[in-house]
């Protein structure tokens, strides 16, 4: 029994020690990083480019009423937590295939406070 | 078209192969130079380069309306009006490049929202000055300017590439007048924009 479970249980372990953006983040830089970065198509309060960010944290992708998504991500059984937000802004396309946005962010620590301030603008 | 422009779509065209090819007239890069060129791509790669097109329309869109409201709300000095009005013609041409590019890649271009809704996005309510006007286009030109260095490396075609980074010069150009107009410093380091 145990041996059975054992590559599952490894296989988990593995996937909970993968390097992302924890929630060690700074939401102060990364609000800073929203402002330059993300501005452009985003905002906290209102549906531009992209959706609007305010209670993306804990939230179905593709679920904001009055945005219209792609079909990729308004399908995708995605809910935004770290780790997803992670793999999303690591590469949207690897994450959910078909989706539009074509920007990134490469590096860890500016996806962790990234992610350290839209959870707290969420709330959570 | 440069030969050396040229000479990164056959390499790629060859990576590709034979599956799944439609004729690509020409690119954005073409377009904006005024000259075509014939190439071939994947259609899921042309899918995704229409998508990121089709963002960058989208704020191109946003811009010409911001710039809009700032000239129709009677804060702007007559020389800061006139700075807006050609800056807004430049988002026009960006407009007009990105839509043909789009057509011409089988894509349909996103449409022009209306002015309220713009207006309620950027929340134009709250320009009380011409600072606030010129403080909003800069915080648009700027992220402007980041969003098109940031998808540079995600189109799939070398010559859209190319186009982003052309855009993302005419951004920087506006935020430039305008961070001076504010009396703002320059950026204190190097290689600001796009971090």
């Amino acid at each position: 029994m145990l041996r059975k479970q054992f590559p599952a249980m490894l296989g988990m372990m593995l996937i909970s020690n993968a390097p992302f953006a924890n929630a060690g983040g700074d939401p102060v830089r990364g609000e800073a990083l929203y402002e330059s970065r993300c501005i452009a198509c985003h905002s906290i309060d209102a549906n531009r480019g992209g959706p609007a960010h305010k209670g993306v944290y804990g939230r179905k992708a593709g679920s904001v009423s009055d945005y219209s998504y792609s079909d990729a991500l308004r399908m995708s059984k995605i809910v935004w937590d770290e780790q997803t937000l992670d793999r999303w802004l690591t590469n949207p396309e690897q994450s959910i295939p078909g989706q539009r946005m074509g920007y990134s962010v490469p590096e860890v620590a500016d996806r962790a406070d990234l992610i350290a301030y839209l959870r707290l603008r969420s709330g959570k | 078209m440069t030969t050396s422009e040229n000479s990164m779509v056959p390499s790629r065209r060859s990576f590709l192969g034979n599956t799944a090819k439609i004729t690509l007239s020409a690119t954005a890069i073409a377009l904006l130079a005024g000259k075509e060129s014939l190439a071939q791509i994947s259609s899921k790669s042309m899918s995704q380069d229409v998508n990121i097109l089709n963002v960058a329309l989208g704020l191109e869109h946003e811009a010409i309306n911001a710039y809009q409201l700032g000239a129709q709300s009677g804060l702007l000095q007559k020389a800061v009006l006139d700075v807006a009005v050609k800056f807004q013609g430049d988002h026009k041409a960006h407009r007009d490049a990105l839509i043909a590019t789009i057509q011409k890649l089988g894509g349909t271009p996103v449409a022009e929202k209306k002015l309220d809704d713009y207006a309620m996005a950027l929340k134009a309510d709250m320009l009380k000055s011409q600072a606030d006007v010129l403080d909003l286009a800069a915080r648009l030109e700027l992220g402007a300017t980041n969003a098109y260095l940031g998808v540079i490396p995600s189109f799939k075609d070398t010559g859209l590439a190319k186009v982003a980074a052309r855009l993302a010069a005419d951004e920087t150009m506006h935020w430039t007048i305008l961070n001076n107009a504010l009396g703002r410093p320059l950026p204190a380091k190097a290689l600001s924009f796009g971090a």
